[in-house]
């Protein structure tokens, strides 16, 4: 197993940028998650780490070996297909034992990893069956088990649940993780779900535009978002952005947001002009005698929670609240912050600003 | 099925759309069906008028297609042996002896050489750069492909005299070679552009995962690619071989001895022994076999590879 560290890593195809510089490490054994939209270079990087595409420049270390320019079959890294890639002409035994048949092992060996791998997917019964006529989980599973098979550094993961109904989805990915966690072994998996890396992930990295916006754990990023979008991106109903113009003092824990003066963490650096006040709906309260008002808009019920969308002078607003409170369309409300949790952005350049929140995090890059 | 279905076709439906379609086989079959026949039949029948539709079948064509004979006079013919074959019977009932083998077999066999040869050579040069095309970044690909195309954008035989000047001052003229040659550069263009409907058509996905489970690029096209394109090679050598098999006149003009394919060489029987129309339609259904066999072996490829990418899968 092993640890690897991306450098640096640039990708052009022509004129077009499909990464640009990005750096960030994967630690042995860990879930890392490369979360972001379509076409933003995440599938893009997970190529390069295999060696399906080769980088424009910058390093790959696997193990501390720069692997950036080798072929893949030299890279020793396991790679679970989208659209699985079961090879078609072959049945389900065939295509387990095709990875270890390149690397000339001898048939009887062959045969007993092949028998192990089966028996830890489950999938020992349809070991003689072609891959034509297998379920969607069952073709997963063949996947993961031609991944597994020959015990490769790392395995990559390209939205391997993503062509799953919805109902095996969950299922597959707790298997996943199981399977993950049983095996200990370095894992880079993509995807567009910010629910599935969040729910999987040790790590994650966000991108967007050839990007990496930010690098951490699920709860890192969730919290203390280093970008506008990471805030937007990851959460649903997403954070909240209050925008205005106004100053941030350095040092200060409040701000005047139009006529109101709301709370924040104590900020580490100053800024003036286009701000953003970023909030997590669920750190939003609804109260009668709130000096920040707004007025019912819509109420979505969740059994538990409800989100409210409120109308202000900042905008719309989300806020998840208990189902049992009262919220009734056309209400005016107050609104109430969990100051200690606000993130400020300055809109121009997308940033968080620092503060004691999260000027650890951002300190990371 | 309810019987109010949109997409089920009537029964009425049915029956026209069987109707026309066994009126469009006779009229098809007609002409393959009287050259059989006329094979079998004995040169008096052949031209006898009206068309005789019912005859004692004979096989005094293909004993006349597989030899030459020369008439001799009644007195020599009594002086010779009694015949020892069914066929040197045939021979003599028309005053004649054998009097040796004809050159259809050699004909035959340049045929086969040369077709199967030039669909070959096209199949393997065809799919390699069809892959080529298929999966890598290739500078002016593009004008390249309309390149290939463009060579069938006229009659191949219009080029014809500038071939056969070239292939006298090269020695190819009336050589295997230079006809496996002719026929692949014609149908290189065909193989190149369907072939890489098919390979297109592959997910690249099988591949890199080939390439993933340590094989190299050539080992993934060949244990991978190949076996999923099979449908698609199928069809294009069909194709390939239709075209090279029935081509005349590229091989009236280039072949004329050691060469010479069966097209130019059954209408030549014709004026040996006056019209012996028996021994041509012989000749032309054993020619006609080698084609039908090949499609009717990979006529469910052909199926699929007249109206692939119709449906997606």
């Amino acid at each position: 197993m092993a640890q690897i560290i991306i450098k640096n890593v640039r990708k052009e195809f022509g004129d077009f940028t499909a990464v640009k510089e990005s750096s960030f490490t994967i630690e042995d054994g860990e879930f890392f998650m490369l979360l972001g939209p379509s076409g933003c270079g995440k599938t893009t990087t997970l190529r390069m780490i295999a060696g399906l595409e080769l980088p424009t420049s910058g390093e790959i270390y696997l193990d501390g070996e720069e692997i950036s320019q080798k072929p893949p079959s030299q890279r020793d890294i396991a790679f679970v297909f989208q659209m699985f890639a079961l090879y078609p002409h072959m049945n389900v035994r065939k295509n387990l034992s095709y990875p270890l048949v390149s690397q000339g092992m001898d048939r009887a060996a062959v045969k007993a990893k092949v028998a192990e791998v089966a028996q830890i997917l489950g999938i020992e019964d349809i070991l003689n069956k072609p891959v034509g006529g297998l379920s969607g989980g069952d073709r997963q599973r063949v996947a993961l088990g031609r991944a597994i098979v020959r015990d490769p550094k790392a395995f990559m993961m390209d939205e391997p649940l993503g062509a799953l109904d919805a109902e095996f989805r969950e299922r597959m990915a707790e298997e996943l993780r199981a399977l993950h966690d049983r095996m200990n072994a370095t894992t880079v998996y993509v995807t567009h779900d910010q629910l599935e890396a969040m729910q999987m992930g040790d790590k994650i990295v966000v991108m967007n535009n050839a990007v990496v916006e930010q690098f951490g754990t699920p709860q890192e990023v969730y919290d203390k978002p280093a970008t506008l979008f990471v805030a937007d991106f990851i959460g649903s109903p997403s954070m909240n952005f209050l925008r205005f113009d106004g100053v941030v003092e350095e040092g200060a824990t409040d701000i005047k947001m139009g006529e109101q003066v709301v709370g924040m963490p104590r900020q580490m650096e100053g800024a003036r002009g286009s701000l953003v006040y970023g909030i997590r709906p669920e750190h939003i309260k609804l109260t009668d005698t709130g000096a920040y008002r707004g007025s019912v808009l819509a109420t979505e019920y969740l059994g538990t929670t409800q989100i409210v969308t409120l109308d202000t002078a900042n905008g719309e607003v989300k806020a998840r609240i208990d189902s049992a409170q009262p919220a009734k369309v056309g209400e005016a409300v107050g609104l109430s912050f969990d100051a200690a949790t606000v993130t400020m952005f300055d809109e121009t350049t997308g940033q968080a600003l620092k503060s004691e929140l999260n000027q650890e995090v951002l300190a990371r890059g | 099925m309810s019987s109010f279905s949109v997409t089920e076709p009537s029964n009425g439906q049915k029956w026209f759309a069987g109707i026309l379609v066994v009126l469009y086989a006779l009229i098809t079959i007609m002409p393959l069906a009287w050259i059989m026949m006329t094979g079998f039949k004995t040169p008096p029948d052949s031209i006898s008028y009206p068309p005789k539709v019912i005859f004692e079948p004979s096989l005094e064509g293909y004993v006349n297609l597989f030899t030459t004979r020369t008439r001799v006079g009644q007195e020599a013919l009594d002086a010779l042996p009694p015949p020892e074959t069914w066929y040197e019977e045939i021979v003599r009932e028309r005053d004649m002896v054998i009097a040796g083998p004809s050159k259809f077999g050699e004909r035959f066999l340049n045929s086969v050489i040369i077709g199967f040869g030039s669909t070959f050579l096209s199949i393997v040069l065809g799919t390699l750069a069809a892959y080529a095309f298929s999966r890598f970044k290739i500078p002016l690909a593009d004008d390249l492909l309309f390149f290939i195309l463009s060579t069938r954008m006229m009659p191949p035989i219009a080029v014809a005299i500038p071939i056969f000047l070239m292939y006298r001052n090269l020695g190819l003229s009336d050589t295997h070679l230079g006809m496996i040659l002719l026929y692949t550069a014609v149908n290189i263009s065909l193989a190149v552009w369907l072939l890489k409907g098919f390979i297109d058509e592959i997910p690249r996905e099988y591949e890199e995962a080939a390439l993933i489970d340590g094989y190299t690029r050539f080992q993934a096209f060949y244990k991978v690619v190949l076996p999923q394109a099979a449908t698609g090679i199928a069809s294009t050598a069909i194709f390939c071989l239709i075209f090279s098999w029935n081509e005349y006149a590229f091989a009236v003009l280039l072949t004329s001895g050691t060469a010479q394919t069966a097209p130019p060489f059954i209408p030549t029987i014709i004026g040996v022994g006056g019209l012996d129309w028996p021994a041509v339609a012989a000749g032309a259904t054993i020619f006609l076999l080698p084609v039908m066999v090949f499609t009717i072996l990979l006529r469910k490829h052909l199926l699929r590879g007249i109206t692939f990418g119709a449906v997606r899968k």
